[in-house]
This record gives C-alpha cells, structure tokens and sequence, in this order.
C-alpha cells in the first residue's frame, strides 16, 4: 500500500504535466529548451520563405514577383527575424538543454523567468509580423534601422516593431541572466572554471555581452519612440539632432550582438570536433582566452560598419587595426580545431561534417571579414553584395550551420533516438552545396559593384544572381529535409545507448538517453 | 493523356530555358573582380585589393590543407588509436605572433592609402552632392551651376515590357560633368534620408548624412563616362538613383558650364512669361513624373497609410494657399520635403497640375498657380 502511495507521489513530482499546460507553465529547463529549439525552427522557416522571395525577384533583371516597397519589407524582417527569432532563440534553446546537464545542475536557477523570458518572444513576433498587415506595410528600413529612414520617413508600423525589439530585449536579457547565475552558482563540486565544458564557457560569454549590450538596443529604439511620438530630436538634423549617433549607438549593440551569434557555435563546434576525432581538444585555456578576447575587442570595433559615414582619419585607423587585430583570437580558435583534428581518429557522422563545414565555411567567411576592415578597400566593398556574402558566410553555414550539427549531436540523447544517419548526410551535402551556389557568387556580385538592398540590378551582375538564386532554393527547400529528419527521429529510430557517441565526454552523457525529466538531482561526483 | 502532359511541361521548360538564358548574352560571365578604376587612388585600393585577397588565399589554403591531410590521413580506419598530444606553448606562441605580424604588414600600407585619401586641402571645382529621395542634386559653387540627376530607364523597362537596354538602370537624364586632369571635390550631404554617393571608378563612397557635409575629392586623367550607385537604403527607390559622372577635356568642359549658364537665364525669363493653363499643365505634368510620382503615384491616388492621395485631396481643391506652402516648407515630421529648390515655373506648374488634373479641376476650384504667385510668396521673406 505504502509503495503505491510512494509512486504515486513520486509521478507528481517528477514528470511533466499532462496536456497542454505541460508546455504553458513548464519550469523544467529541458521542456523549456524544446520550446526554445521549435520556435526557433519556425521562425527560420518563415524568416527563409521571406529570403525565397527576395531570391525570386533577383532571378533576373527587372521587377517581377513584388514590387520594390514590399522587397524592403522582405529583407528588414528577413534579417530581424532570422537574427532575434531564427539563430539567438535556438542557442538559448541549446543552453536551456545543455548548461544543467553540462555543469551537473538540476535545473536553471531561475526556473520561472526562464518560463517568462521563453512565453513573451512568441509575442514580440506576433507583434512583429502582424505589421505586414497594417496600413502602409511592415517596417520597411533594413534589419539595421538607420534614422531617419526609420524614423520620420517610416511607416506607421514602426512602433510596433519598437515595442516588438523591446520584448525580444527583455527576453533576451532575462535568459542571460538565467545563464550567467546558473553557472556561477550552480556548478556541481569539482566543477572549477577552467573545468566547464566549452560550451558554458562560450555561453558564460555570451550571456555577458547580452546583458552589457541588448540595453543599448533599447536605448536607440526608445530614442526612436521619443523622436516618431514625443518631438524630441536625438536623430533629426532639422531638429539640431545627429544622425549619425543612430549608427554609433546601433552598431556598439551591434557588433557585440554579431559575436553572441558565433560564440555558443564556437561552444558547439569545439565540443563535436573533440567527439569525433576521439582526441582531447588542443588547447582547452587558450581557446577560452581566445572567447574572452574576442568578447572585449567587440566593444571597441563597432565604427568598421561605419567607414563611410565619415569619421575623421584618426578614427578610421584605430577601428581598422582594433578589427584586424580581432583576427588573431579567431585564428586561435581555427588552429586549435585543426591540430585537434590532427592525428586524431576521425569518423564522419552528420554533426562532424557540419562541424567541418562549420571550420573551413567561417574561416572564409573571416578572411572576408578581414578584407573589409582594410578601410580603403572597404570604400569599394562597404554595402555591396560582398558584405552580404561575406555575412552570410559567418551567420548561415556559420552560426546556423554549428545549430544544425549541435540538433543532430544530442539529439539522441535528448529523445533516445538515433536520427538516420543517410538521411541526416543528404542533408548536409545538399546543406553544403546550396550554401555555396548560393552566398559565394555574391562575392562576385559584390567586388563588380553591386549594392546591398536592391530590388533590382544592371545587366552584368543577371548571371551570377539567378546561380545564387538556384542555390538559395535548393538551401531553402532542403532545410524541409531536416524538419523530416528531427520528426522522425522524435517519433522513433533505433535506441540510443547512454553514451551515444563513442569519443563524448561530459556531464550530459553520463545520464540516461532520452535524458530523464530531472537529472542531476543530487550533485554527481567528479573526479 | 498523361504523355501529352510530359511533352507539354517539356517545351514549356524549353522555353523557360530560353527566356532565362536570354540575359546571358549581354551579360560577362567573368565580370568577378573589383574595378581597377580609373585615378591613382583607385589603382591603389585595387592593388590593395589583390594584396589583402592573395594573402587570405594562402591562409586558407594552408589551414585547409592540414585540416583536410587530417580528414584524409587521420581516420579511424588510417588511424584506429588517436594521439593524446595536447597544448604547446611554442606552436601557440607561433600561431599568435606569426597571424599579428602578418596583420600589421597589410595595415601599414593600407594606413597609408588611407591617409592619402584623406588629403582634404581645397579642389579646384566645388560640388555639392546632395542626396534626395530618389535622385541626386549637383550644384557646381564656383560656376553657379544646378541641377538635378534622375534615372532615365524607362518605367517599361524595369517591368520587363520591352528589352532593357545597355545601360539599363545605369543612366541618367543629366550627367555630372567634369574637367579631365582637374582637384574635383565632392561635398557630400542629403535633404531627406541617409544616400551614400558612390563611384566604383573612382573609389569614392561617401555617405550622404541631412545635417552633415562629408568631403571626398577626385583627378581623373582619362576622359570618359563612369557609372555609380546609391550605396546606403534610403527607402522604395533606392535602387533606381545611379550616379554618372562624364569627364571631358578642360576646353569642353568650359562650353558646357557656358551652355549651362544660358539655360538657367532663359529658365529666369519665364517666370515672368504669361502661362496659359494648358501650357502650365503640360510643364507640369513632366515635373510631376519626375519629382512626385514615386509617392503620389501617376494618378494622384498615393499610397494608403504611407503617402497621401492628391486626386480628390481638400488642400488640392480648395485650399491653394496651404498648397503653395506644402511644397515650400514641407510636412514637418512626414517623408514630405520642402520642394523649394525647383524653380518658380516648375513649382506653378506642378501646383497647378495637380490641382487640374485626376478630376481636382472639376470636383474643386480649380484655381491655377503661375510663377508669380511662388515669387510672391518668396517675397515678404526677404
């Protein structure tokens, strides 16, 4: 009798809720983790039909499927969604998941504002994409928001997308919070510093430079409320107000805001690397000095999107040689996954190849990046396809690629299931190839003068862009593989042993596959 | 059925291939690298170019080239029990000092150009570059010479009713022109938005900034036509404002800006002409197509929710006075800007077309706008 009663209690308290409110009030880090990981998903997908659109138009000279008002719309909320809803929510979603089973905690420490910080971004996108059915359109600026474009020569809409960047913000800081606490209070004993896997490392990292820039964002948005609302004139040189302090303040977000988009990859691809050369990582200390180097040099780098606007020339060589210098930390980190690869015992599952990828697609895409801190040269390629190449390098088989190749290295820990390793290999080579038909010709689109932003183009840049384009679909359609893939592996597939990976080490590994509702419930012990 | 279906889809996909392939022909297929322009500084940026691109090349070649040794010669097959190596103090070393010095031997010369480019002593021509939606306006200061610069592609064109032509999105209805061998330097600001004034040829881009004049400066020893863009979004049209900039010897530049001169007085001595209705509608009508469409679109009725409709609008029917003060002063806080910068004529005809136009004549009163009336209005200002 007793023992029924016991079981009963133990149910109560130890798996999720039933039905829909399991997802609605869940506190449990992995739950909110998925929630994190879906949402994400869809919004990559909405934020790639829109990349579809503008890749259609620019199959060919001439305007064709939108006119150029709505191809604005396209690419402002195409970059803002992928960027706040498709690629920060899924590393979020990835610490969520990861950080407690990593450091041997039970949970986050701040469970129900990990809740809260999850639930209000569903609505901050409603707010944002509702805007495409509002009276003069969506906003319409560029993911940038440069005043007064976006300012007195905006839309109506554009309060609410202010109001939309601000709960992406406090969603934002409330999950770095979450982050940083639990790492610094919850490591289980024996879990030093210099003793947490990369990925809480990176996301240690990360989640300060969340919290030390997403205020900025709030700050520039709510001077552009005070300037659209409440007369006030911060950007409004009619008004004595300055323009170009828009840039100023944007970019100091935005160049930290361009690093907590690679550092958790960093986390992710070091992990893999490790994995699947069966070798101990090179250099553990130097690739965490190299994050924290990268963390600092990004908030005094902010003025190389800003070559143009003219700064005087003193100004112009220190954010050029602060840039460059960002090149050694990062080349760091790119010798370091090499020479663990080095003499290792590679084997070439799905997450490795991506990982791969990953190594040599964003070395290009940071040689690219070292070339447009050359200040004079960066007059030729500054706002032309080559920075769209050169971004889209570092973001998709970047940032995306390392989300992709994480998904596929735990999720069999996550549901128990292997995914199909033929399958999950299709969708990398089709991954692969269309990133490259696609983002690499714009290098070329780029260099023979072609602006960023254009709905339309001069003959000689029509060859170049219809092969972007075709690879651009083929990227697009192939990502409705991966949706097929994660489905079914959720659904089923052969079981997964605790392990999974034979060269994984972790915290996270030493736990059941599917990982169990709570785990790590009392402390492991390390050695 | 289902043959015929197949053959079908067949020759429409022929056909598709055809229709896409077309664009080809005029196109380079090998148009791949940055323009070496045509002054020195732009021979400079292109040869730091190539510098700074064959420098990354070898770097990721060599990367590369260990990291795929590694994926050919260190799998598990090759190589079934991995090495424990970890850190070492004398390759980290190397890699960190090798990749600074490397660094610092392109940002040297790359300082150096900079500085060049930067020389901002005084040019021997003065323009004032200022970015409009969508258009650009080029005042020469010491010739006293305006105008303003529009796309001249065909709307057709662009909507693929007709075949584009060779400069198709590229052409201007009125180039910026200047002396061969000549200090030309370039003020650089905007009336409205943010524009950015770039010349691939030259290596210049300049943003435009409202409330800021950037400087930028150019000799061009070979004469010529060179074609540039808008570089920086500044709303709907920003891909149909190109820049053309014609360099011409020293003695064909003078009749130009001679022939300039002759234009501005005879456009003077208009304004006190006496316009018949018909004739200010015909004036205004070309005013309108180039200055207002974009917003109020061709037949008056706007944009909903963005920019208001002028057929039927109250301020277009009835309120003539308000109407002439609209197009000096501008909407505060709206995209509409003051339109003062056009001449008297061109403002009267505007006015009055679209005060005619779109049925306003008959649903308002259908008062007209001559010159005078501007001038009048300019008048107790002074």
């Amino acid at each position: 009798m007793s023992a029924v009663i016991e079981n009963h209690h133990d149910e109560h308290h130890h798996g999720p809720a039933a039905g829909i409110t399991r997802w609605l009030f869940t506190t449990n880090h992995k739950d909110i983790g998925t929630l994190y990981l879906w949402f994400s998903f869809a919004m990559f997908l909405i934020g790639g039909a829109m990349a579809m659109i503008i890749r259609a138009e620019l199959f060919q000279p001439g305007m064709q499927i939108v006119e150029p008002e709505f191809y604005n719309q396209m690419i402002t909320l195409h970059g803002l969604i992928m960027i706040f809803g498709g690629v920060m929510p899924a590393f979020v979603g990835l610490a969520n998941w990861l950080v407690p089973m990593q450091i041997g905690a039970p949970d986050m420490a701040l469970p129900r504002m990990n809740n809260l910080s999850f639930w209000i971004l569903p609505f901050a996108f409603f707010i944002l994409l509702s805007s495409l059915f509002m009276e003069g359109g969506a906003p319409n600026f560029g993911w940038t928001f440069y005043a007064p474009l976006s300012t007195t020569y905006a839309p109506p809409s554009v309060t609410f997308f202010i109001f939309s960047v601000h709960i992406m913000g406090a969603s934002s800081i409330m999950g770095a919070i979450n982050v940083v606490v639990t790492i610094m209070n919850m490591r289980a004993p024996g879990v030093g510093l210099m003793k947490m896997p990369l990925f809480v490392w990176s996301w240690l990292i990360t989640a300060y430079l969340l919290i030390a820039v997403m205020p900025v964002l709030a700050g520039a948005v709510t001077m552009m409320l005070m300037d659209i609302h409440f007369g006030t004139s911060f950007f409004n040189a009619a008004g004595g107000g300055d323009p170009v302090l828009f840039q100023h303040i944007f970019w100091f977000f935005g160049h930290p805001e361009v690093y907590i988009m690679i550092l958790p990859a960093f986390g992710i691809v070091s992990h893999i690397i490790e994995t699947f050369s069966r070798k101990q990582l090179f250099g553990y200390s130097s690739m965490v000095w190299a994050m924290l180097s990268i963390a600092i040099l990004s908030f005094v780098v902010w003025a190389h999107h800003m070559f143009t606007v003219g700064l005087p020339l003193a100004a112009e060589i220190f954010f050029m040689w602060a840039t460059m210098l960002i090149a050694v930390p990062t080349g760091v980190k790119v010798f370091n996954w090499v020479a663990t690869m080095f003499r290792g015992s590679i084997t070439f599952e799905t997450p490795m190849l991506f990982a791969i990828a990953f190594v040599v697609l964003f070395t290009i895409g940071g040689l690219s990046g070292l070339m447009l801190a050359i200040v004079p040269a960066d007059f030729q390629y500054h706002d032309t396809y080559f920075v769209v190449a050169h971004f889209h390098y570092v973001l998709v088989p970047g940032a995306i690629f390392s989300i992709m190749a994480a998904v596929y290295y735990w999720i069999p820990k996550w549901t128990g299931n292997m995914y199909d390793e033929r399958l999950g290999k299709l969708h990398f080579w089709l991954s692969f190839i269309g990133v490259n038909v696609t983002f690499f010709p714009q290098h070329f689109i780029g260099l023979a003068g072609m602006p960023r932003r254009y709905p339309d183009y001069a003959l000689q840049f029509a060859d170049w862009n219809m092969v972007s384009s075709v690879g651009a679909f083929l990227f697009g359609f192939s990502q409705l593989l991966f949706l097929f893939i994660v489905l079914k592996t959720v659904m089923g597939g052969k079981k997964a042993t605790d392990q999974v990976w034979e060269g994984a080490r972790g915290l996270e590994w030493s736990v059941a596959s599917p990982a169990p509702y709570h785990t790590f419930s009392t402390p492991p012990k390390i050695d | 059925m289902f043959f015929r279906f197949f053959k079908n889809l067949s020759k429409s996909l022929t056909l598709l291939f055809i229709f896409v392939a077309t664009p080809s022909l005029n196109a380079d297929w090998f148009d791949l690298n940055m323009t070496r322009g045509t002054t020195e500084i732009s021979n400079e940026v292109f040869e730091l170019h190539m510098l700074i691109f064959w420098i990354c090349v070898v770097i990721g070649l060599l990367v590369f080239s260990v990291m795929f040794y590694s994926m050919w010669a260190h799998t598990k097959k090759k190589n079934p029990v991995p090495a424990t190596f970890h850190e070492n103090h004398k390759l980290e070393i190397a890699w960190t000092i090798i990749p600074f010095l490397i660094l610092i031997a392109m940002a040297v010369p790359a300082s150096k150009t900079l500085v060049k480019i930067y020389d901002d002593e005084a040019g021997d021509i003065n323009i004032q570059v200022t970015g409009y939606q969508w258009k650009w306006q080029y005042r020469y200061l010491e010739d006293d010479v305006s105008f303003f610069a529009n796309l001249s592609t065909d709307l057709d064109e662009i909507y693929n009713l007709v075949p584009k032509g060779e400069n198709y999105l590229q052409e201007v209805d009125e180039m910026v022109v200047i002396p061969v061998g000549k200090k030309v330097r370039f003020l650089i600001t905007a009336n409205d938005v943010i524009h950015s004034w770039w010349m691939p040829a030259f290596a210049i881009k300049q943003d435009a900034i409202p409330g800021f004049v950037n400087t930028a400066w150019t000799v061009v020893d070979n004469p010529g036509i060179y074609r540039g863009k808008c570089t920086e979004l500044c709303g709907k049209n920003h891909g149909f404002m190109p820049i053309v900039v014609k360099v011409v010897e020293q003695d064909e530049y003078d009749e130009w800006v001679f022939n300039k001169r002759q234009e501005a007085i005879k456009l003077a001595e208009l304004t006190t002409k006496d316009w018949s209705t018909a004739e200010l509608m015909e004036r205004g009508q070309t005013v309108y197509e180039v200055n207002c469409v974009a917003c109020h679109q061709t037949e008056g009725q706007g944009i909903s929710g963005i920019f208001p409709a002028l057929a039927g609008s109250e301020i277009a029917l009835y309120e003539k006075d308000r109407h002439i003060e609209i197009l000096m002063e501008g909407v505060q806080g709206a995209a509409m800007n003051s339109f003062d910068y056009l001449s008297e004529v061109e403002l009267a005809a505007v006015i009055t077309y679209s005060r005619q136009a779109w049925g306003n004549a008959e649903a308002g009163d259908g008062e007209i706008v001559i010159p005078k009336d501007i001038v009048d209005y300019k008048e107790p200002k002074i």
